[in-house]
């Protein structure tokens, strides 16, 4: 009995080892930002559906993690597609060229907000760039120039007279998070450069620069509430004392428990974000494999799809899903760009 | 010399703070069990409470026009289905005329109701050439009112659904029934239309791989080192490098997956085949370590016997002493797939988080799993995932009970038999 149990598993070793000559692959493979995931995934599904393309696969690998699995070659082992919620870098471009990869078509899709929301059952917040700098920094400046001290700040009316006298309490994503890195860039340094002596340090020092605005206190104040947004907009649901940092789509989906902040008088509504007057949002981006247009099928068929009005127009399914169109004529400007596969240029 | 009496009272005295000792570990263990149970059942209610939602799905009934100017019959699959529902959602409530109007009101009916359509008149074509009404899926907002998780009392620019929308789905005929959609359909962007399929399947797949690896190659390593090794310094070196293998975090595990099995060999990444092979490298330890436990517990007396009976080592081994370690083999194996079941950060690096809408027809294929299915789902804005996510933390669990009551019954089944 029990050398037969043996042979059938490794018989059954045997069949599963033994393997199949792989097949071509006919389903597009994107990779890349959990930021652009939402949308690609939702672009992927509507594509399989309205196709007799395979749904393409879409993983969720991060930007920096996706570009760099897009950039390893050429060929059906490779990603056609990534996702990325900043630009590539021109360090991506080369190593990238260093594989033979010099044919990339560089594909805007819109914008996302970054918001600083609280609950409901509060009053909303009227704060400026600097103010968010002030009350999340470690360290803050002490009104000399030149001179910083740790973050002295606990409650919201030492950072500015106008705001109440609540604790800072803000939950916000973990530094891997793409998020992070971009409400530092421009929520963080854009508050850092309204001090006058610290815009010019920047020149001076840029190494001193970087750290003094982009570091972010670790006295309890900021809280690192994990990658998951739902989990935050929950929180701030049971605290409503507590800020929170996330992206657009999550407030458009808890309108009714929580609230964006207006940020140097701008609240976080669609109009804003897409006209740019929304100090805190960022570009979406893909990126595509030139080369594997022909090798893999589908790929135009796929930007045609994204392209389209029906997606990311500004009544399209995207936007029912939380991404912010771009305008109309930056729309066409790109749809031309990508569907005549023009190459990337720095 | 003392009284007597009073080192008896004396010893009576430490008696008593003795047995008061054994009575307080007593209590103190009891309380930690109900601790742990409160908790076990806490989570597995709250689970359950908010994932039932998730066996509920809403239907709305449309009346369409399926007159042969709309659909060719001859052509049947040529025709515009979404349009045929647009068209029956304006002709009953002709009022919504404005753009944005027309689009909340199309909002109320889910993105596959085309398709939902074009099924049901593929399956009987009967149903062409006059009006019929149909039903089909409702969006998720309107899943989440019917399910009461969207306030009516609240002001309208805090909710998902307008006033309008509100009476638009109160003059309509709307029925909840059993999301039989959730078991056999794959992932999707519209939570009203995903479901656990294909990352049931791709679990299944991965444990079947990781099975058929491990299983046998943990089995026969545990048996060669206890029965047939010499114990020596390069035993020693091989048993401290499998415990140490046994608590490398699996992250690990994926990277060396990544550089091996898809750099190296080729392998077709976020296929099972890779995944299970990943899993297998990590269960590996778990059984190895198991199965040379069981067969130390096989009393010395069987294998001596056997060879006094003039059985040759390896007779002896696997006639009298492997047999009788099975269940503690099987005890391992499934502690090690349980584990594997569970794993998230291995697939992360081989390409298994992702969105995977078809079904896997084969272990080459792309496929996900049951545990980064619910980090995707639980990662995703719209509030309908939310149970969604319980519902596939049930599926997971009921999957791991089925698991352990195989376990069970194989190892009764040995038991007997010995």
């Amino acid at each position: 009995m029990f050398t037969k149990t043996l042979t059938l598993t490794a018989v059954a070793l045997a069949t599963v080892t033994a393997a199949p000559a792989f097949a071509e692959r006919d389903q597009l493979k994107i990779v890349g930002s959990s930021t652009v995931f939402p949308f690609a995934t939702t672009v992927a599904e509507r594509f399989g559906k309205n196709t007799d393309f395979k749904t393409p696969v879409v993983e969720s690998t991060g930007s920096g993690g996706g570009l760099k699995l897009f950039c390893a070659g050429i060929g059906e082992g490779y990603p056609d597609i990534t996702n990325a919620s900043r630009r590539i870098k021109s360090s991506e471009v080369e190593r990238c060229a260093a594989n033979g990869i010099t044919d990339i078509v560089e594909a805007k899709i819109g914008y996302d907000g970054i918001v600083f929301a609280n609950s409901k059952a509060s009053a909303q917040f009227d704060v400026t760039l600097a103010d968010l700098f002030l009350a999340l920094a470690k360290e803050v400046p002490t009104g000399v120039d030149g001179e910083v001290q740790p973050n002295p700040y606990t409650t919201w009316d030492q950072v500015n007279a106008s705001l109440p006298t609540v604790k800072i309490e803000v939950m916000g994503p973990p530094p891997t998070s793409g998020t992070r890195d971009a409400f530092i860039e421009l929520a963080m340094e854009g508050g850092c450069k309204t001090f006058p002596w610290i815009k010019a340090f920047k020149k001076a020092d840029k190494k001193a620069y970087k750290s003094l605005c982009h570091t972010i206190r670790e006295d309890g104040a900021y809280i690192e509430a994990g990658e998951n947004d739902n989990l935050i907009v929950q929180k701030l649901a049971a605290n409503p004392n507590a800020f929170g940092i996330f992206g657009y789509s999550f407030l458009e989906q808890n309108s009714d428990t929580v609230q964006g902040s207006t940020i140097n008088g701008v609240a976080p509504e669609f109009e804003a974000i897409a006209e740019g007057g929304y100090p805190v949002s960022r570009s979406l981006y893909f990126y595509v494999k030139k080369d594997h247009v022909g090798l893999i099928p589908g790929i135009t068929e796929f930007l045609a799809e994204f392209t389209s009005e029906n997606a990311w127009g500004e009544d399209g399914y995207l936007a029912d899903k939380g991404l912010i169109p771009m305008t109309d004529t930056e729309r066409t400007e790109w749809a031309e760009k990508i569907n005549g596969l023009s190459n990337l240029a720095m | 010399m003392t009284n007597p009496d009073a080192n008896f009272l004396k010893g009576q005295k430490h008696l008593t703070r003795r047995y008061r000792a054994e009575q307080r570990f007593q209590w103190i263990g009891r309380i930690a069990i109900a601790a742990s149970l409160t908790f076990l059942v806490f989570m597995v209610a709250s689970i359950f409470w908010q994932g039932k939602g998730a066996l509920i799905t809403t239907k709305i009934a449309l009346t369409v026009d399926l007159s042969t100017e709309m659909i060719d019959p001859a052509n049947i699959k040529g025709a515009s289905f979404d349009k045929i529902i647009k068209l029956a959602l304006r002709t009953e409530f002709p009022e919504a005329t404005k753009r944005k109007q027309k689009k909340r009101l199309y909002a109320l009916v889910s993105s596959d109701a085309g398709f939902q359509l074009r099924d049901q008149i593929l399956e009987g074509p009967a149903l062409l050439g006059a009006d019929q009404t149909i039903w089909v899926s409702a969006s998720d907002d309107v899943d989440m009112l019917m399910k009461g998780h969207i306030d009516r009392n609240k002001p309208q620019n805090s909710r998902r659904l307008s006033d309008q929308q509100i009476s638009w789905i109160d003059a309509l005929l709307v029925k909840q029934v059993f999301n039989t959609g959730f078991f056999t359909n794959g992932d999707s962007r519209e939570p009203e239309l995903a479901g656990i399929l294909s990352a049931l399947v791709g679990s299944a797949l991965s444990l079947l791989i990781c099975f058929a690896l491990s299983f046998p190659i943990g089995i026969m390593s545990a048996i060669y080192l206890e029965e047939f090794a010499k114990k020596g310094r390069w035993s020693d070196l091989i048993e401290i490098n499998i415990n140490n293998l046994a608590a490398v975090p699996s992250i690990v595990f994926g990277l060396l997956g990544l550089s091996i099995f898809l750099n190296v060999f080729g392998l077709p990444r976020s296929s099972p085949l890779v995944g299970g092979m990943v899993l297998s490298l990590m269960t590996l330890p778990t059984i190895i370590i198991a199965a040379r436990a069981s067969l130390r517990a096989v009393p010395p007396s069987i294998r001596e016997a056997a060879l006094g009976m003039g059985a040759s080592p390896v007779q002896a081994t696997f006639h009298h002493v492997a047999p009788l370690a099975m269940p503690g083999f099987l005890t391992g194996t499934i502690v090690g797939m349980a584990q594997a079941l569970g794993e998230t950060a291995p697939l992360l690096m081989i390409g298994m988080v992702a969105f995977i809408v078809d079904i896997p027809g084969s272990i080459l294929e792309p496929a996900t799993a049951l545990p980064v299915q619910i980090f995707l789902w639980a990662d995703s804005p719209e509030r309908a995932f939310l149970e969604k996510t319980s519902a596939a933390i049930i599926v997971l669990l009921i999957f791991l009970v089925l698991m352990n009551i195989i376990a069970i019954i194989l190892r009764k089944k040995y038991e007997i038999r010995f």
